[in-house]
């Protein structure tokens, strides 16, 4: 059993970023300057023949458009390289209202993620800022409040815990730290009442800081349990808890992840830069390792060999002529030996992994977009 | 190709897969810039990543400098006496003048190299890596083919050359 589910080719301009709706019925991905919304027919009937079909274009930034999350609500945030963020309504009618957001910043905004109460998000910015968004019910729009200590590059990726309140954020400068995103008046203390991660959690508090030194790439939480994983560009997978202890385990590959998924207790998929997902496994005793790959492009392609047979039995039949035709057939095969290797659904890097089918709390498929701009769904 | 060669190009190979990791990445210090960190002077040390130099003589040398969002890549090409230095010159002149159907290249070679690429994150995202990777492998294993053969076609000429005129003189 292939472990593609499907793929779909929707723009010829990398997708940096995706997200499916809580009901997996729409898919908004970013291009270029603007953010694509697609219907989706439901998660059991996606075969491989499903074509997504266009249903909104959101067409307000004029810089790229670096990430796209949409929250339990059905409301779409984008945030793009033109310093400023847009929330989208959906109306009645399928159109999207877009409110602008005070970010306050003055650089790229490169990361955002919906609190899981869809009440507030947070935009992760490169000039040092990390801003928790929410709404003010009297101005009407929506404004920010911003934590900026002790952040000393741009931040890459962003995760809430599932309580709402602990922010994980990880960026150029090699740290993961672990800040508190509390607002009064949205968030309650019960919330966070016996959390392992702190007593106390006043708004832009660092809870915990992590030295890893090469740029983290992405960062997810496991809320149950209590861990936060990581991958980093020195092609790392890290595991940490909340009693400090760090794990760390190699890619296979040797090329650097750009995102990475929980699939259950014990499993983490990660993919990056070789093109396909891996599948990390916890043991018995909490050790993480390599598990397999999945969709990994295979050797040489079976086609060069029949050329190889046909050569062979033309060389037995006559002598004149067959060296200018190996010459010119080998000339025409320049260049081509790597790409009959390579046969794997994303061409190119994979930018987001996003779990998409969940059963008895084991993610089953998931969703990748990838630089080739494709979206594949994985069966695991 | 000769024992050595196939190391020295491996270990190329190997370098420029791990160094072609680049991402999208806004500039900190300039507001709404986009702008290849290698090339820029920086004020944040941490984009710059470490310098990988490989060289296979003192003539051959290749230079590997990656950021967060491009790599420069510098070749230096075997010049043994004066004639190949020229064509070296006259080759990478000939190439870096025609730099925009080249894509990769750039206009001016790293001081010190015969020619430089700079790859940023925008051909990462248009081409494969593997692709790029190939063609820099194959530029640098045809680059000296070539330069050999310019210089037995030169040899060749002059001698020509040399006859004909230096002929009528001759009774």
């Amino acid at each position: 059993m292939s472990s593609v589910l499907s793929i779909f080719k929707l723009v010829k301009a990398p997708v940096y970023s995706h997200c499916f709706s809580q009901d997996k019925s729409l898919l908004a991905i970013t291009c270029e300057n603007t953010c694509l919304v697609y219907r989706l027919p439901p998660a059991n009937s996606v075969t491989s023949s499903t074509t997504p079909q266009l249903v909104a274009t959101l067409a307000n930034h004029d810089k790229t458009v670096t990430a796209v999350d949409i929250s339990v609500h059905g409301r779409i945030v984008t945030c793009s390289q033109d310093r400023n963020a847009y929330v989208w309504e959906p109306l009645s009618d399928g159109s999207y209202k877009p409110t602008l957001v005070l970010l306050r910043i003055n650089r790229a905004a490169t990361c955002v993620s919906w609190a899981p109460s869809g009440y507030k998000f947070a935009v992760g910015s490169s000039a040092r800022i990390i801003a928790v968004c929410y709404y003010e019910q009297e101005n009407n729009w929506w404004v920010s409040k911003h934590i900026k200590k002790p952040i000393k590059s741009t931040v890459q990726c962003l995760a809430w815990h599932s309580n709402g309140v602990v922010l994980a954020s990880g960026g150029t400068d090699g740290y993961l730290r672990l800040f508190s995103g509390f607002i009064k008046g949205l968030d309650s203390k019960e919330a966070v009442a016996n959390s392992p991660w702190g007593a106390k959690f006043p708004f832009g508090a660092l809870v915990r800081e992590y030295y890893h030194g090469a740029y983290i790439e992405d960062v997810q939480w496991r809320s149950a349990i209590e861990k936060v994983a990581f991958v980093s560009h020195e092609g790392s997978l890290n595991v940490v808890d909340s009693q400090d202890q760090l794990q760390s385990v190699n890619a296979p590959d040797g090329l650097p992840f750009n995102s990475l998924c929980w699939v259950s207790d014990a499993e983490i998929l990660c993919a990056g830069f070789s093109c396909h997902p891996v599948l990390f496994a916890a043991d018995a005793t909490g050790a993480w390792a390599f598990a397999r790959d999945l969709d990994k492009a295979g050797g040489a392609a079976p086609a060069p060999v029949a050329n190889e047979d046909l050569d062979e039995s033309e060389d037995a039949n006559s002598g004149f002529g067959i060296s200018a035709l190996r010459k010119f057939k080998q000339l025409d095969l320049k260049g081509k030996v790597s790409t009959d290797a390579q046969e794997s659904a994303h061409e190119n890097t994979i930018t987001q992994l996003k779990p998409y089918v969940e059963e008895q709390g084991r993610v089953t498929a998931v969703s990748a977009s990838g630089l080739d701009g494709k979206v594949v769904l994985y069966r695991l | 190709m000769s024992q050595s060669l196939r190391p020295y190009l491996t270990a190329v190979r190997y370098s420029l897969e791990a160094a072609l990791t680049l991402t999208n990445f806004p500039s900190q210090e300039v507001e709404r810039h986009n702008r290849p960190e290698i090339e820029v002077p920086n004020t944040s040390a941490e984009l710059l990543l470490q310098p990988m130099h490989i060289a296979r003589s003192e003539t051959e040398q290749v230079l590997i400098e990656p950021s967060v969002n491009s790599v420069r890549v510098s070749l230096m090409v075997k010049q043994a006496d004066e004639i190949e230095q020229i064509l070296v010159h006259k080759f990478t002149m000939f190439l870096e003048q025609r730099a925009e159907a080249f894509y990769i290249l750039r206009r001016v070679p790293v001081k010190g190299y015969s020619i430089s690429f700079l790859i940023t994150n925008k051909h990462t995202e248009s081409m494969k890596t593997a692709k790029l990777v190939d063609f820099i492998i194959e530029f640098m294993e045809e680059v000296d083919k070539e330069i050999s053969e310019m210089k037995l076609f030169l040899n060749a000429r002059a001698r020509f050359v040399a006859n004909e005129y230096l002929g009528e003189f001759v009774y």
